[in-house]
């Protein structure tokens, strides 16, 4: 399986990779790890006529936490998530999901900027940046802007990134409150049937504050502002679980696929919301 | 299409290839340094059988571009032991009947001697995790995960002795 032919750009710093898509407009694309791009240009439903590999830019590199607050680069891959020790206690939630995506050898090359500015429905950061309340650091020609994650994502592979701009940085708080990411899959390697990734706090027995985001139930992540708040100020009974799963299923618009047809995918959104429920407040 | 002059090393070695920008690196190796080890099975990035190591890293050479490669410190499975002998995992792989056709091996312990330099005492599911990304339809597996124990042991006592 061969891709069709290219020209190739290794740029060393990120104005020269603008400028690189600048010049070429729709013909050109990055690539950071590939691992989502390359198979799709082997099967030719990518076209991409200028590469553009960003893997010399260092300041798309590294992980920082500094004064409360998680900065990752884009170019960070899923193995450095996984084993960053200051990431490991900043943000917790960040390891767990990771170690759930693709196998060892993918996640040495795949990177968070590619996961999340894609926008695949399937990859699971996206819904995890939404639960953390993350924002996207985009830079193109008029230089860099913010945008939050939970307004970044239009529909499947549709984003708030101009065709110009390059994600250079994810950016977020570091938090202490319990935390899972449930994920049910076939098998090793595969994208979620249903996935939920859920952060909560908790003062004495009730629950002060809650977040919950959904990946691959609709065409893009779901962060259901109204089943967090179905918890916000509950002791996390079975019955508000039960509250809060209800208003998650009623944020998403699963699709039938290979993974199963809409009810059970709605089967397994309400386990995974259940149960990450269950196990961040066992957390908190 | 034009070629690219792609600077490597591979094995220890200094190489200077000529390749089109989209050249499969598993091509590369396989095609333009005769290395034949690393094989090409799915083609999709599911198999493993392609692994090889790329600055540190366990990396499926169907799912990288010759150009992504240039500058890169490679080992591939014929890095990994003298030729006519056989390595620490290896020997394993033979003594503990770790393959049967043989097709994944060279991407199966190219694998595992990464796992091993990050985890040298793993578990039973620390190695089934860690090899999660290598597939085969012979042994069920069982087999290969003892191999890879029964070298973690042997590499350690090896150790210890050395010290």
């Amino acid at each position: 399986m061969i891709p069709a032919a290219f020209d190739y750009h290794r740029p060393q710093g990120i104005e020269d990779a603008v400028a690189i898509l600048q010049a070429h407009g729709d013909d050109a694309r990055v690539i950071a790890g590939g691992h989502s791009l390359i198979p799709m240009m082997k099967l030719r439903m990518a076209e991409v006529p200028n590469l553009v590999d960003l893997q010399d830019i260092e300041s798309l590199k590294g992980i920082t936490v500094q004064n409360g607050r998680v900065s990752i680069g884009a170019m960070v891959t899923q193995h450095e998530l996984i084993t960053d020790q200051a990431l490991a206690v900043a943000a917790p939630i960040m390891r767990e999901a990771a170690l759930q995506i693709a196998d060892p050898q993918v996640r040495y090359m795949g990177t968070i900027g590619g996961n999340v500015a894609n926008g695949d429905p399937g990859n699971d950061m996206p819904g995890l940046m939404q639960c953390l309340d993350a924002t996207f650091t985009l830079f193109g020609p008029d230089g860099a802007r913010g945008v939050k994650a939970r307004d970044f994502y239009e529909g499947a592979y549709m984003t708030e990134r101009d065709d110009e701009e390059i994600m250079t940085a994810i950016h977020f708080d570091a938090s202490t409150a319990g935390y899972a990411y449930e994920k049910q899959k076939r098998k090793i390697g595969d994208y979620a049937t249903a996935a939920a990734a859920v952060m909560l706090t908790k003062d004495g027995g009730t629950c002060t504050s809650a977040s919950i985001a959904l990946t691959n139930l609709s065409d893009t992540p779901i962060w259901s502002q109204t089943a967090g708040a179905a918890l916000v100020g509950t002791d996390c009974s079975p019955a508000a679980i039960k509250a809060a799963v209800a208003a998650g299923l009623d944020d998403i618009d699963p699709s039938e696929d290979n993974r199963g047809p809409v009810a059970f995918k709605y089967h397994a959104a309400r386990m995974m919301i259940s149960r990450a429920i269950s196990s961040a407040w066992a957390r908190a | 299409m034009t070629k690219m002059k792609v600077n490597l090393t591979v094995n220890g070695q200094a190489h200077e290839v000529e390749a089109e920008p989209r050249q499969l690196l598993i091509h590369l190796l396989r095609e333009d340094l005769n290395l034949t080890g690393p094989h090409i099975g799915c083609e999709t990035s599911h198999c493993g059988a392609c692994t090889i190591e790329m600055d540190g890293k366990s990396v499926k050479a169907c799912t990288v571009f010759a150009a992504q490669a240039q500058g890169a410190d490679i080992t591939t499975i014929e890095g990994l032991s003298e030729p006519g002998t056989l390595n620490v995992l290896q020997e394993s792989f033979r003594e503990h009947h770790g393959l049967q056709c043989g097709y994944c091996t060279p991407g199966m312990i190219t694998r595992a001697h990464r796992l091993l330099q990050e985890n040298p005492t793993p578990t039973e599911e620390d190695v089934r995790f860690g090899m999660a990304g290598n597939l085969c339809r012979c042994t069920g597996y069982q087999n290969i995960v003892k191999s890879i124990m029964a070298a973690a042991t042997e590499l350690n006592s090896a150790k210890e002795a050395a010290e």
